[in-house]
């Protein structure tokens, strides 16, 4: 079985994100960047069915050329090869453009399985998977707590909110992971080495037979009206207790809807 | 603050990242908890074992990293950030391995290399005794021959791993008196006879447990003499010179995490309507914390790279510790005082720094024996 994993290399939501020079688009060029949280998830079901079937697993990427960085952090937890897309065209690309690049450089790979995270920390549309089993004309069996490989075809379990839904598709088909569905695992000393000797094939648009007019900021499809930085944090609000205390907190929470 | 640093290779920061990420994960959350308790973090040695950075600085062949000491030291700074008794741990175990790793025979490291740095195990050193540590050539444990065995009998003291450790580097007296009648054997802590007494109730490190450990007519086989008989004490100050500077790298990190806290506070708490970090007593005294945490950096990586270059390292390495845990033990006392009142409770993790810092000027050779190390190499 060929597996590829969908990842992506996101700003780390945990240090502070800013606004690029345009004024509408993350800031990719800072050295705070990581693996999307949730396709770490990703490749780890992927090494996970490795190890029960043996299959090859292969990365795919799309971004800037620092994308590496992540690629050969992602490569140390054990995945086969990678493929990075990079071309400057594709920058500005909504998850239409994407997706048609991602499902170009997919032509050029043997696969049967796409794994990916089900949603990415900086644009968290949750949207590419579907639009990518469109192009590809495969099964999209999303939001994925459970994968089981059967005879011929895939079982999947679809977190809901109030419990999962069975899902069954044979042929080829894209898996999108939440983070219930397994426990990533760390890289190791081995595996770091290792990731230097992985083959990692480097593409352009040109190479996927992709006209650079279709994608990037002017081949999209959608357009970002206005985007504006958080606003810096406010006082906040205090609750003086004068016997009402437990009332008036209730209140804010519940209009806040955090209850 | 984050620290910039100038790493020999990219593999390098990649086993930064995963100890940093390790440490993050899996250490930092249960550090508070573990200490008040006194619970040994055995799992979390585990998942750092597996992950590779158990063996470090040991070559590939044998199971180990194959990295410079300038690597691993700064993967062990990465670890004492975030909690000084797992970095401790593995700065004690890394010295457990040191004299099988550089004085075994190469059947005796082929055969017992790979468990003890792949991951699972975990290494105690036996040398200091009740009647001293600083004197070591004194000691009075005996190992003596009888017939495939050493039976040994004996009283070691403040044994780090005490009762936790899956082996025991042991340096007895297999000769007359003096340094040139000890050797040293690696002894399975199972081995009948080995008996760890009852944790010391320590001011701090108390995750770790150290303990007396009691040597009754233990047997251990004479294969299992690491080295020529009587060079136990040249292995073992060998051995405690690289040690040093594990401590050295755990006393950087520990006062890199009490600066960061006080730093951290300091740019929070407001006195008289203005940040007490922007008051010059504060943000001052912050200033001589931070420099002074680069420049014992700076000593230990620069010992480290002697070391890696095969060049003579002992007195930079007692400079390293000595300027390092003395630094620490400053570093530590004054994000106290920074917290104030505050620095002083529980609820905030500098008190505990302040605490465990003491420790580092007294193990691996007091601040006094680095002082003397350093004395004589002046003074020939």
């Amino acid at each position: 079985m060929n597996i590829v994993v969908l990842v992506k290399q996101v700003p780390d939501s945990g240090a502070e994100r800013s606004l690029a020079g345009d004024g509408w688009s993350v800031d990719r060029s800072g050295g705070t960047n990581v693996i999307n949280e949730m396709d770490e998830y990703a490749i780890e079901e992927a090494l996970r069915l490795k190890d029960e079937t043996g299959a090859q697993v292969t990365l795919l990427t799309v971004g800037p050329d620092h994308a590496v960085d992540s690629i050969r952090k992602a490569l140390s937890m054990g995945p086969d090869a990678a493929v990075h897309v990079s071309d400057e065209a594709v920058a500005g690309s909504d998850a239409l453009g994407t997706a048609k690049v991602i499902a170009a450089a997919l032509g050029t790979l043997e696969y049967d399985l796409i794994l990916s995270g089900a949603e990415s920390t900086d644009g968290g549309v949750q949207v590419l998977p579907h639009l990518l089993a469109e192009l590809l004309d495969i099964a999209a069996l999303t939001g994925a707590r459970k994968v089981t490989v059967e005879d011929g075809g895939l079982l999947v379990e679809r977190q809901t909110e109030d419990g999962y839904e069975v899902l069954r598709a044979s042929g080829k088909a894209i898996v999108s992971v939440w983070d219930t569905i397994n426990t990533p695992r760390y890289p190791s000393l081995k595996g770091i080495m290792a990731a230097k000797r992985k083959p990692v094939t480097t593409l352009t648009l040109a190479d996927l037979g992709v006209d650079a007019a279709t994608v990037g900021r002017s081949g999209a499809a959608t357009t970002v009206l206005s985007a504006e930085p958080r606003p810096a944090r406010g006082a906040g609000v205090k609750v003086a207790d004068n016997g009402d205390g437990g009332d008036q907190l209730v209140a804010y929470l519940t209009a806040e809807k955090f209850v | 603050m984050t620290t910039d640093r100038l790493l020999p290779t990219d593999e390098a920061a990649a086993i930064l990242d995963l100890a940093a990420d390790i440490a993050d994960r899996e250490l930092a959350p249960r550090a508070e908890a573990a200490e008040e308790n006194g619970e040994f973090p055995r799992e979390a040695l585990r998942t750092l074992g597996r992950a590779g950075l158990l063996g470090l600085p040991y070559p590939e062949e044998h199971g180990g990293g194959g990295q410079p000491y300038e690597v691993y030291l700064q993967v062990l700074e990465t670890l004492a950030q975030r909690w000084l008794t797992v970095a401790e741990a593995v700065s004690v175990h890394t010295l457990a391995c040191y004299p099988l790793a550089e004085y075994g025979a190469p059947e005796q490291r082929e055969r017992w290399l790979p468990d003890m740095l792949g991951g699972e195990l975990l290494g105690g050193y036996c040398l200091t005794e009740p009647a001293g540590g600083s004197d070591a050539a004194a000691l009075t444990t005996k190992a003596v021959r009888d017939g495939g065995d050493f039976v040994i009998s004996g009283t070691k003291a403040w044994i780090t791993h005490a009762g936790v450790a899956d082996f025991y580097q042991v340096f007895a007296r297999t000769g007359g008196p003096g340094a040139a009648g000890i050797s040293c054997v690696l002894a399975e802590a199972a081995t009948p006879g080995i008996n760890p007494q009852k944790p010391e109730r320590k001011m701090g490190l108390n995750a770790s447990p150290t303990a007396i450990i009691a040597f009754d007519d233990a047997r251990v086989p004479t294969e299992r003499l690491i080295g020529d008989e009587g060079t136990g004490f040249r292995i073992a100050m060998s051995a405690l010179d690289a040690g040093r500077l594990g401590i050295a790298a755990c006393a950087v990190g520990l006062a890199q995490a009490a600066c960061d806290y006080a730093t951290a506070y300091a740019k929070d708490r407001e006195q008289f309507g203005t940040r007490i970090i922007d008051f010059q007593g504060v943000g001052f005294m912050l200033a001589d914390m931070a420099t002074q945490i680069t420049a014992a950096r700076q000593i230990v990586l620069h010992a480290a790279r002697l070391k890696d270059a095969g060049r003579p390292y002992s007195v930079i390495a007692a400079q390293a510790k000595l300027f390092a845990t003395d630094m620490a033990m400053k570093v530590t006392t004054d994000a106290v005082q920074v917290l104030g009142g505050y620095g002083y409770v529980r609820d905030h993790p500098v008190e505990r720094y302040m605490r465990e810092a003491k420790v580092l000027q007294i193990v691996e050779g007091t601040n006094q024996i680095q002082r003397m190390v350093i004395a004589r190499a002046m003074g020939k």
